[in-house]
């Protein structure tokens, strides 16, 4: 299982966080800054794996991250997720970002992020793994976004029909 | 309203939307807060709005605020609103919301169910997949209960991403309501063979997310898994199955054999290294399991650890930790293969990457031997003192303390240099564990007595130099191990040279810095100090120093009574007025020594900390008897609990540590008698406790050490380890070197560690001698502890609720909940509806699934869930004209199946179940039936791909066409043995709901079944041979098995036959051969002669009946055929086993070359009318049964199919294996049945048409 998925930038700045468990919106704050305690002082060479801050998760978890740029994906997961496949998964998840908006960038992340909770929907439900085959993610966030737009058409032609 | 509307619009113009927002906060970087709580006034303001854009607006920027930290519960109302919006766009931005911010205590979640059930049911598929994946972060029990059958039922949509998000979030919902896991069971097991690789994914996920929770309820699904492993390509699918295996084996170690060998394939043949890796990691996890018996897995062994080698030499530092993490996994079972790497690992901690070297410090600790303890220990040494972070460097810390003090410090030879290492660790600045060394002090200075002098020396000079470690306050931490310093030279002070030195140490104004329970622990352990100058003084006539000592008490003594601290004033100003008495004593030349040294008499002994815990009840003592008798109790109830509480103590009585070895025995046996000894209450045997100790039996061959004082104690506070190191280098040289002019006679010696020690000639671990008598006293317990109870799981662990024996055969009482309104259409006339006509409208995935079917094996085939079963009959409706026809002769296996079909289902299917798991584990040296199966199908010649001209070309419905296009796809010879058999199963099912009905083109009708009188049940096996042993039944009409084995290869018969085991004995080596004729032939492996026989690749238990399968050739179908065979095999009993042989004829008909085709009217009229057939016609006299059930007869028993029905006459078809055409014309009037057939062979023609008229001469 899959607890939570952080996206910060190189300054700690949260642009996405999902959590499949609850906490107080405090507690998630805190999350994400220890988190980015943890992973911001590593080196670039070092492995993407460890083990879990003392907020979230607990023995049996670890973060396993990856650095792009300006930001920071980092998954927090039991151990009954592969931590080489997780590691997969963020690729997935960073290209299909990359195709969704055309050369992402943090820019992207910050002014959509409601695009990016969708195109994540796409991949982990509740925290558990749903699809890895970037093109059926993208096939489906697709069709997805053009009913979006066939529905504001609608919307706005009505409107200037009065 | 329509102004309202307008001027929603309007304002709507001038609303931010989420891009301004996150605008608006970047261009207000000073004063964030300000600007944001603005916005959110602004939000509130728009979700008053009745505009339901506004409103998703508003709730989309909120979910934004929420992720920067603001608390949105608040508009937990206005979210469920948009969420109900009719607009897919909004509808989206409510869910992710409510993703966002609900969990199980937002009570606006209860107005959620019926939306979300709407949502659910929804025509647009994502509408339903945004619901379901919203729901997945939300779920309540509630909303779980509600839903379950909803879900449920999206669980088998047409739609595979639905079908994909259903089964996953089935998981939360079994969390939030374990009821609903069995109900819901059998249709999740069903998706782990769902075509769409996404859904099967999907399934394979949940399935093992439960079964890591509770593995042994989903031991019996490892076949289904094997075959999953074996079959699937898909990495992420293989990597959940090969984790949950490794969660399986531990619970069968059967299972773990049988996984080796696929496992190993895989191993070599991938090139994912994420898969390798689990792979690797599975086989260690299966080897683990094996390791407490059987075979040595060596080669396996080798093998995980070179490839995990490869991994740790890896550059990617990333394979480089897993490499050394699943080497800490072997290292616990097989230490050797691992310390053969042991250069590797050490390099590991030279590593920049501090995940990286904590892995390779777990690999350390079961990496250490007597022999190379120091040498680990002062490398890590050495880097405790590199290290800069603190945590890297606790870690170290601990570490070490970890790796000299595993299993009673059984790796320590010296513990001179142990203390010496502890004393250099108090050096370390700033570490938070002073406790830790603390105790190692306290522990090692307690337990090994022969250190103690060294101990207390050391200890001593800490407390000199304690200002070294309490001079900076940032050493606080460290501060601890004064606490055990001061209370080793207190409590063994008479091993002290200078008491008097370190009681002046003990009393300096500066220990008043120290936090309290130290300065309570000094205050106490001066006394103790000051006892022992009296004792020591007493016999000096000169009074002096002991009065010296009196005064310094004194004087030094207010100082502690002042303390704010109550146990450190109080302990002072008890000893302080003790002294002032001593004092005066002293002044009138009292001796007081003995007194004095009274008060701080007798041993401490260590105690267990669960030794409380495990007092056992005394005998006679029930706890749970009334102390006054209840007045209206009888006597005798009392006593029973009693009598059966003795009678299991001794059960109980057993001690906790497990090497109870006789050393470990004679050493508790000795601390028992020394607390005995220092108990003021028992009666001592002895004075002396050493002695008793030396007089023990047993133990005399312990080397017994006389310390050796003259250890220089170098630079005071600051002892070099690195001297013991060397020495014991020395010591060991010496022993070996002595040990050749040794003899063994001198064994039994009492001799000193520093030397004689008996010794063989390369240094191996045994032979090192411990430098002290290792007398490591053992924790006390309290005679006949209890077993510890063992850590139960956490009772707020909700997958606790999860622990469901999910092979019980379902109640009614567990159905899922479903709305009342809804109960006319029960949960599974909706759901087969569907799967039919998904069947009808995705051809592809019903032909994939078939061929997935195909793969299933017997055991598989027999455990199919009652469900299943059902909607493969309503799949499969169409066929049924095929499946009728009557035998009385009922089979093990078909009686196995009515008792599964029976509704309510008996438990008998369980204990099938079970006994299939552990028929197909105990296969594990036999290749299993599949797989031999799969053997046969290779030797057998390849078949002719080509398409026989002679298909007829008949109009074809689509259903009919994807049928044979993608069975034109199969080619194995082993898939179509499983599709018949498959088949197979169909039949029995449909003959015992009493559906069949052969009497119409189209596909039947529930409705119309019931007008006609029930079919008697019918079967295709019969008795082949039988003797006191064993009874074979051949399936003989089946013999001819299926339309894409006729297509492809004309020429191959698969004979089925179960094999019953009817004796008490155990048959095995049984042996299966045919006297080939020149038309028929039975396939054997390549390389075996026309006369070897084929084994049978099971062996049968008492009781048990299996299936076996045959191929034969056949050049010529136009005529009958008998073969004579022999069954040769052993029974095994208790003593003896015995040869034993059967003889039998198979008969191969006609008709079992005929296979059931389906053919349209138009086609067939078109057949007859192109005259190339020959004709022929018989009658049957004295028929008296319906029509229905003759033509069902014909059906079942002749392979045919009715083409059409018109009142009592009706035109029949079927082609043989090789093509031929058959056409049956079939009328009946009063008793009297005629049938005119035409072929375009007619000498096959002939022999049908007597076959048919056996086949009622017989009824």
């Amino acid at each position: 299982m899959i607890k939570a998925i952080l996206i910060f930038n190189n300054h700690g700045k949260p642009r996405l966080s999902k959590f499949y468990e609850h906490y107080n919106e405090d507690t998630e704050q805190q999350i994400i800054r220890e988190t980015f305690h943890l992973v911001s002082k590593r080196d670039e060479n070092v492995c993407n794996f460890l083990e879990g801050g003392l907020l979230i998760g607990g023995l049996d978890y670890k973060l396993i991250y990856r650095h792009y740029a300006t930001l920071y994906f980092v998954f927090c997961v039991d151990s009954s997720e592969s931590e080489l496949g997780i590691l997969d998964l963020i690729q997935v998840f960073v290209e299909t970002l990359d195709k969704c908006f055309e050369n992402v960038c943090e820019l992207d992340l910050i002014f959509h992020v409601d695009k990016v909770h969708h195109i994540l929907a796409e991949m982990v439900m509740g925290g558990m793994v749903l699809e890895t085959n970037m093109n059926e993610i993208i096939t489906q966030v697709d069709a997805q976004n053009k009913m979006e737009k066939s529905e504001t058409f609608i919307f706005q032609s009505t409107r200037q029909d009065r | 309203m329509a102004l309202k509307i307008v001027k929603g619009s309007i304002d709507r113009m001038f609303d931010k939307n989420l891009q301004d927002l996150v605008r608006g906060i970047r261009n207000h970087k000073e004063d964030e807060a300000k600007y944001i709580s603005t916005c959110i006034d602004e939000i509130k303001q728009e979700l008053k709005q009745d505009n339901i854009a506004v409103k998703a607006n508003a709730v989309c920027k909120l979910t934004y605020l929420q992720m920067l930290g603001y608390d949105v519960s608040w508009a937990a109302f206005n979210i469920v609103e948009v969420m109900s919006s009719s607009k897919f766009t909004y509808k989206r931005i409510g869910y992710l919301a409510a993703s966002q911010c609900f969990h199980e205590s937002t009570d606006v979640i209860m107005l959620t169910t019926n939306q979300i059930r709407k949502d659910l049911s929804s025509p647009n598929q994502y509408d339903t997949g945004v619901a379901l994946t919203g729901l997945s972060c939300f779920v309540t029990p509630d909303l779980a209960r509600d839903l379950a059958n909803d879900i449920m039922t999206l669980m088998s949509h047409t739609k595979p991403y639905i079908r994909k998000k259903a089964v996953l979030i089935m998981y939360k919902v079994f969390l939030k309501y374990p009821e609903s896991l069995r109900p819901a069971f059998p249709r999740l097991k069903e998706k782990l063979e769902d075509p769409d690789p996404g859904v099967q994914s999907a399934a394979v996920n949940v399935i093992c997310e439960l079964a890591r929770r509770n593995p042994k309820n989903y031991l019996s699904l490892a076949p289904l898994f094997f075959k999953l492993m074996t079959s699937s390509t898909n990495n992420w699918v293989l990597i959940k199955i090969i984790k949950l295996f490794g969660a399986l084996t531990p619970l069968e170690p059967r299972l773990g054999k049988k996984l080796i060998e696929p496992l190993t394939n895989l191993i070599h043949s991938t090139s994912a290294m994420s898969l390798l890796y689990e792979c690797v990691n599975t086989v260690i996890a299966v080897l683990i399991s094996l390791s407490s018996g059987m075979p040595n897995h060596s080669a396996s062994i080798q093998l995980c650890v070179q490839k995990l080698r490869i991994l740790i030499e890896d550059s990617d530092q990333n394979l480089k930790y897993l490499g050394l993490l699943a080497m800490s996994k072997i290292l616990k079972t097989h230490p050797k293969s691992v310390q053969s790497h042991k250069d590797l690992i050490l390099q590991c901690l030279d590593d920049k990457d501090e995940s990286i070297r904590l892995r390779a410090l777990d690999l350390l600790y079961g990496m250490v031997s007597k022999k190379n303890l120091m040498e680990i220990v002062k490398k890590l040494m050495l880097h405790v003192d590199k290290a800069e972070g603190t945590t890297y460097r606790d870690e170290l810390l601990t570490k070490i303390i970890d790796i000299c003090s595993q299993s009673n410090y059984q790796y320590i030879t010296n513990f001179e240099w142990y203390i010496s290492i502890l004393v250099e660790l108090t050096r370390l600045e700033g570490t938070r564990h002073g406790h830790l060394i603390a105790s190692q002090m306290l522990d090692v200075a307690i337990r090994v007595k022969a250190i103690r002098a060294f101990a207390v020396a050391q200890m001593a000079t800490l407390l000199d130099n304690a200002h070294l470690l309490t001079g900076n306050t940032q050493r606080n931490g460290i501060c601890e191990v004064l606490y055990a310093a001061a209370w080793i030279c207190g409590e063994f002070s008479e091993h002290l040279e200078n008491p008097m030195q370190t009681l002046e140490a003990m009393l300096r104004p500066k220990v008043a810095t120290l936090p309290g329970h130290i300065q309570a622990v000094y205050v106490q352990n001066a006394a103790k100090l000051f006892a022992t100058v009296l004792k020591g003084e007493e016999g000096n006539t000169d009074g002096t120093a002991a009065q010296e000592a009196s005064q310094l008490m004194i004087d030094r003594l207010p100082l502690f009574v002042q303390s704010a601290n109550l146990e450190v004033q109080e302990r002072a100003s008890c000893i302080l007025q003790l002294v002032k008495y001593i004092q005066k004593l002293q002044q009138k030349d009292v001796e007081v020594a003995e007194e004095v040294n009274a008060l701080f008499a007798g041993e401490l002994n260590p105690v267990a900390p669960k030794a409380q815990k495990k007092v056992p009840v005394p005998e006679g003592l029930d706890l749970d008897a009334w102390i006054n008798e209840p007045p209206s109790e009888s006597e005798s109830e009392d006593e029973q609990p009693k009598a059966i509480f003795a009678k299991e103590e001794p059960k109980h009585s057993r001690p906790r540590h497990t090497e109870v070895d006789e050393k470990e025995l004679a050493r508790r046996r000795e601390a028992r008698k020394q607390e005995q000894a220092n108990n003021p209450f028992y009666i001592k045997a002895s004075p002396s406790s050493q002695k008793v100790y030396q007089e023990a039996p047993g133990v005399e061959h312990i080397p017994v050490v006389q310390i050796d004082l003259n250890v220089p104690l170098k630079v005071p506070g600051l002892p070099m380890s690195d001297q013991y190191v060397k020495m014991e280098e020395e010591r060991r040289q010496k022993e070996r070197a002595e040990k050749k002019k040794k003899e063994k006679k001198k064994r039994k010696e009492k001799r000193s560690g520093r030397g004689k020690k008996h010794d063989s000639a390369p240094e191996s671990e045994e032979d090192i001698t411990p430098a002290h008598m290792v007398d490591i006293v053992t924790e006390e317990m309290p005679e006949n502890a209890l077993p510890s109870d063992d850590d139960e799981r956490d009772p707020t662990d909700p997958h606790k609720a999860l622990d469901i024996d999910l092979d019980k055969p379902l109640a009614d009482s567990e159905k899922l909940p479903v709305r009342s309104h809804r109960a006319a259409e029960s949960q599974k006339s909706p759901t087969d509806g569907e799967t039919e006509n998904a069947t009808l409208q995705e051809p592809k995935k019903k032909s994939s699934k078939e061929k997935r079917e195909k793969k299933k094996d017997k055991e598989r085939d027999r455990k199919k869930s009652k469900e299943e079963k059902k909607k493969k009959k309503h799949k499969h409706e169409d066929k049924e004209e095929d499946l009728l026809g009557g035998q009385a002769d009922e089979p093990v296996l078909q009686s196995e199946e009515t008792s599964q079909v029976a509704d309510p289902p008996t438990s008998s299917s369980t204990t099938a179940e079970v006994s299939d798991l552990d028929f197909w584990l105990s296969n594990a040296p036999v290749p299993s039936n599949t797989q031999e199966a799969a053997t046969v199908a290779a030797a057998a010649p390849e078949p002719s791909v080509t398409a026989p001209d002679s298909e007829p070309d008949e109009p074809k419905d689509t259903e009919m066409e994807e049928t044979k296009s993608s069975k034109h796809k199969k080619k194995k010879q082993k898939k179509e043995k499983e599709e018949k058999e498959k088949k197979k199963k169909k039949k029995h099912h449909h003959h015992h709901h009493h559906h069949s009905d052969g009497a119409g083109e189209e596909s039947v009708q529930n409705g119309t079944v019931e007008e006609e009188e029930p079919l008697p049940p019918m079967s295709n096996y019969c008795l082949l041979a039988e003797n006191s042993y064993i009874k074979m039944m051949m399936e003989d009409a089946d013999e001819v098995y299926d339309i894409q084995g006729n297509l492809q290869d004309g020429s191959q018969v698969v004979v089925s036959v179960i094999f019953e085991n009817k004796c008490n004995s155990f048959l095995k080596s049984m042996e299966f051969n045919v006297l080939d004729s020149l038309n028929s032939k039975l396939q054997r492996p390549e390389g075996s002669g026309p006369h070897d026989g084929l084994v049978v690749p099971f062996q049968l238990p008492p009781g048990v009946s299996n299936e076996a399968r045959f191929v034969f050739t056949v050049q010529s179908i136009v005529m009958p055929q008998k073969l004579k065979g022999t069954l040769t095999f052993i029974v095994k009993n208790e003593d003896d086993s015995t040869h034993e042989k059967l003889d039998f004829k198979l008969h191969f008909t006609c008709t079992s070359y005929l296979i059931t085709t389906p053919c349209y009217s138009d086609a067939f009229a078109k057949l007859l009318e192109s005259g190339d057939l020959k004709s022929s016609s018989i009658r049957l006299e004295g028929v008296n049964m319906p029509f229905h059930h003759l033509l069902a007869r014909i059906c079942f028993h002749h392979h045919f199919s009715v083409v059409e029905r018109i009142d009592s006459c009706a035109s029949m078809y079927s082609r043989s294996i090789q093509g031929h055409h058959v056409c049956l014309l079939v009328k009946t009037s009063a008793q009297t049945v005629s049938i005119d057939a035409k072929c375009d062979e007619p000498t096959l023609l002939g022999n049908v048409l007597d076959e048919i008229k056996q086949t009622f001469s017989q009824c």
